[in-house]
């Protein structure tokens, strides 16, 4: 799995590459973290549109930024979901819950 | 495909084995048994929707062998033995049973049943995916040895490749 970030004034845009599970989770839940409690990035979007799985670590690692982006005020979004992660969203009952889009432009002029 | 090792973690019948898999609990080669379901549950026959299911349900049962029977210990033994089994009375086309085999401490079953789901809160969402994605979901403490026995079943629609 591999996480990099673009930035610009006001968001902040994550693009993960490859699975999310119990072998690197903590990294994603690390990088959002800091995106939202120490930078309060305003809008933190994830896009998992080169993403293949995810499993409930991955699942709980998002939850973590959703919840940390309410707390504070800033909006968490996702796009470009696979019919997997679509699916352990709706297994969790989440799916909407979060901010969801198909893909960038969508997800950027909400 | 091969005969399994009487002296290992295993199961009680050597019948019709598709496929056994020796891991150690390293995070890391969870992505290694997936693919090896993906395409397992691809030849068995499966839609892709259920082979997800499938690959969901055993990658979230290792999972749980490794965090909470394990502690996080990448070095332990964990066995994974697949084998096509007939219709169960309720249903009426063969199934697919995986078995995985580890050392750790014995489960409290009271722990095995998964958080509701109407709390917006991270963890505790693997027991659930695993008990949405399959048909049968067991556990057992035989010996030294947690077994966990997972089985999904070919939907009638499902026309299975394997001989």
């Amino acid at each position: 799995m591999q996480i990099s970030a673009r930035h610009s004034d006001s968001t902040t845009i994550f693009d993960v590459t490859g699975d999310i599970d119990l072998a690197n989770s903590p990294e994603v839940r690390k990088a959002l973290m800091r995106e939202v409690r120490e930078k309060r990035t305003p809008r933190v979007v994830m896009n998992l549109s080169k993403v293949r799985y995810i499993d409930s670590s991955g699942v709980a690692s998002l939850v973590e930024g959703l919840k940390a982006s309410r707390d504070l005020n800033l909006r968490f979004i996702l796009f470009g979901l696979s019919p997997s992660a679509r699916e352990v969203l709706q297994l969790s009952r989440l799916l909407k819950i979060f901010e969801v889009y198909d893909n960038e432009d969508q997800a950027l002029s909400s | 495909m091969r005969q399994r090792d009487k002296t290992g973690v295993s199961p009680a019948s050597n019948d019709g084995f598709l496929l056994k898999l020796e891991l150690h609990s390293d995070p890391r080669l969870l992505t290694v048994v997936r693919g090896a379901l993906e395409r397992l549950t691809e030849v068995f026959g499966f839609s892709p929707p259920d082979r997800r299911s499938v690959t969901r349900a055993v990658d979230e049962a290792l999972t749980n062998i490794m965090r909470h029977c394990y502690n996080g210990r990448t070095d332990q033994p964990i066995e994974l033995y697949c084998r096509r089994v007939p219709p169960d009375a309720s249903q009426v086309a063969d199934g697919l049973e995986i078995l995985l085999c580890d050392r750790g401490p014995a489960v409290d079953p009271a722990k095995m049943r998964g958080r509701r789901l109407d709390e917006i809160k991270p963890g505790g969402l693997g027991l659930h995916f695993i008990r949405q994605s399959m048909d049968t979901v067991e556990y057992h403490r035989t010996g030294s040895t947690n077994q966990f026995r997972l089985v999904k079943y070919l939907q009638p629609m499902t026309q299975s490749r394997t001989p």
